[in-house]
């Protein structure tokens, strides 16, 4: 214990969950996971990020232990975890439609974990007193379950993981069934909590925003694979595949040539970027940010395009234009412009995103590495 | 026409029937109860089953077999009820079940005077190992066993509706939450499943009060309960005014038996 108290107080994360080769195929023949190995470390907010049937549930019921991996295994802090049950795992689970108990009501919702582990009932009441309290429910602990709003439940279901103690707090699109103010206020609250109870989260959403906004490190899912592992500026800014970048936010994605180290041709013209240690000559997919890109004159813009229509959206136009080339582009700019006529697109060399056809994580990451380092000599 | 006269209309049949079939024979009974052979009132009847000690022994024993048939029953329901939640094609499960039901339940008795008799399937078969003949038919067990087969069908019903509509989540939260199985069949199923259980208890714990037609075919009269003493009080030796009194205390315990299990337990509350 007093070892891990060093760790922490220096700053140096440990890891607790790790998922080494886990695959995992259901009986009617659907792989849901194709060799996953991912490390998760303690104190962190993480989401798994992807659509549905990507296996991010998948990944979180293993973890949580309700279904067994087909093959690999999972440690948690360094034990082999596999075929544990579920009741002796130390982590807890929000669950999507939270799962309350509906014969309970709050306070023995709460109370629930304590009393199987049968705790003296004084402590019981404290410790819920506090778990309410974290989840700002103080007063609520004789209400009946139907008596609460969607967003109270969440709470109640938050406070009854929490008040175990668990070294990790799994929580299964935790938001989704609330409408989108309350959803925007529990982010921040939950990122809170997070923060304040110093344990790992795991959280599994379909939502981007949610998981850029909450997460420390993201895992980006499709098809059962992990696609990119990161934090969410990372994964924002340098996606490593068209998946990625369709995904998580807008993105306007076009076939490239990369020319040398930091110049990049794409619908037929050359630009200078800020990627480098690809083949000279080689195939790449280029992601342009539709909020990279502002509009000007023709003579100033480095391509110049026909926007075709426009949409006001509040804080900024939605333009959707069509370059010599009949490549579409979607640009979302504070200032609107006139349809049918053409416009100036000005990007800097950051803004380019390339992408290597069928890169792997590691080499990813080393290639990042490389040339970031000699952003930093320069 | 408006709504309401248009109910009022719709309600005269179900009325009707209720009027006629259900409050005045209750009446009529009462009133029975409370006279004597000549049409005075009188509260003697009760007097006489309260004080005649034939009687109280034939109500605990009607009480007795009607709890020993819905335990039996619950223990074999419960446990099937909650596998059929859980089996593929469930539809024919059900069906298997429910299919009893169907064949009127004389003829059932008949078969199983057939099955358990001297001569019958059983004896048949234990004789093959040179047991027997045993005298199974006319037992208190005859009559448990065909009682208990006879309202299987309706006790697991309920308790399948009730497991059926349970959250498979909230399973899952107990044992996220540290719950043994047995934990967690003792403080969330079991709560949860509770309303079907209670609707079979009822469906059977009741009518299991005054059986009489089990009682004389298969077991043999050595059963006595209050439904047997009832038939014998009409239709034996007419005496309606005393028949009817045991049918009104029949009808108080029932009353008695239906508070009690529909009872809901009030919470306390904590002091944080």
């Amino acid at each position: 214990m007093r070892l891990v108290a060093i760790f922490i107080f220096l700053g140096i994360t440990m890891k607790i969950i790790e998922l080494k080769h886990v695959n995992k195929r259901y009986d009617d023949g659907f792989v849901a996971l194709k060799d996953i190995n991912l490390e998760i470390e303690s104190g962190k907010f993480y989401s798994l990020l992807g659509p549905s049937g990507s296996g991010k549930s998948t990944i979180l019921r293993i973890i949580a232990g309700f279904t067994n991996p087909t093959d690999g295994k999972i440690y948690f802090d360094g034990k082999d975890i596999t075929n544990l049950d579920p009741a002796k795992r130390q982590i807890n689970t929000v669950f999507q439609n939270y799962a309350l108990f509906p014969h309970l009501n709050v306070f023995e919702n709460v109370a629930f974990g304590l009393k199987i582990k049968k705790v003296p009932m004084d402590k019981i009441k404290a410790a819920v007193r506090d778990a309410l309290h974290m989840v700002r429910l103080d007063g609520y602990a004789n209400r009946e379950i139907s008596e609460l709003s969607g967003g109270q439940q969440q709470r109640v279901a938050i406070a009854r993981a929490i008040v175990n103690e668990p070294k990790v707090l799994l929580l299964d699109e935790s938001l989704s069934a609330l409408d989108k103010r309350l959803r925007k206020e529990m982010q921040f609250e939950l990122r809170a909590i997070q923060k304040k109870l110093g344990i790992t989260f795991i959280f599994v959403t379909h939502d981007q925003e949610e998981a850029l906004s909450m997460s420390d490190e993201i895992f980006v899912l499709n098809d059962g694979k992990i696609q990119q592992n990161g934090s969410p500026v990372d994964i924002y800014d340098e996606p490593i595949n068209d998946f990625v970048a369709r995904f998580i936010g807008d993105s306007n994605i076009l076939p490239g040539r990369m020319i040398k180290d930091y110049e990049v041709e794409f619908a037929n013209k050359k630009f200078q970027c800020a990627d480098a240690g690809m083949r000279p000559n080689e195939k790449v997919e280029v992601v342009l940010r539709p909020e990279d890109l502002d509009i000007t004159s023709p003579e100033k813009g480095k391509l110049v395009v026909t926007a075709q229509t426009q949409l006001f959206l509040g804080d900024h136009f939605e333009i959707k234009a069509i370059d010599a080339d009949e490549n579409e582009w979607l640009i979302q700019s504070i200032n609107g412009c006139k349809l049918n006529e053409r416009i100036g697109l000005y990007f800097d060399p950051e803004d380019i995103h390339v992408m290597r056809l069928h890169e792997s994580q590691e080499d990813f990451d080393a290639r990042l590495e490389s040339y970031e380092g000699d952003d930093e000599n320069e | 026409m408006n709504n309401k006269k248009a109910r009022a209309f719709f309600m005269i049949p179900y009325l009707t029937w209720i009027i006629l079939f259900v409050i005045l024979p209750i009446l009529l009974i009462l009133w029975y109860s409370l006279t004597d052979s000549n049409n005075h009132f009188t509260l003697n009847n009760f007097v006489t089953f309260f004080r005649n000690g034939t009687f109280l022994r034939m109500m605990l024993n009607s009480f007795w077999y009607a709890f020993l048939i819905t335990l039996v029953t619950l223990l074999v329901s419960y446990p099937a009820a909650y596998f059929l939640t859980k089996v593929k094609n469930q539809q024919i499960w059900l069906l298997l079940i429910i299919l009893p039901t169907w064949i009127n339940l004389l003829l059932k008795a008949y078969a199983f005077i057939g099955i358990l008799g001297n001569n019958g399937l059983v004896n048949k078969f234990l004789q093959l190992f040179g047991i027997g003949p045993v005298n199974i038919l006319f037992t208190d067990f005859a009559f448990m066993f065909v009682a208990t087969y006879i309202e299987i069908p309706f006790m697991i019903l309920p308790i399948y509706n009730a497991i059926k509509e349970i959250n498979p989540a909230v399973i899952q939260a107990s044992e996220d939450l540290g719950a043994s199985k047995w934990q967690t069949f003792r403080y969330v199923l079991w709560p949860l499943s509770w309303p079907g259980v209670e609707s079979g208890i009822q469906a059977i714990f009741i009518p299991s009060l005054s059986l009489f037609m089990l009682t004389r075919l298969i077991g043999g009269n050595r059963v006595i309960t209050l439904g047997t003493a009832i038939e014998e009080y009409f239709m034996t030796t007419m005496n309606w005014n005393m028949g009817a009194t045991i049918g009104v205390v029949l009808i108080v315990l029932m009353i008695i038996v239906m508070l009690v299990t529909g009872r809901r337990q009030k919470r306390k509350k904590v002091n944080l």
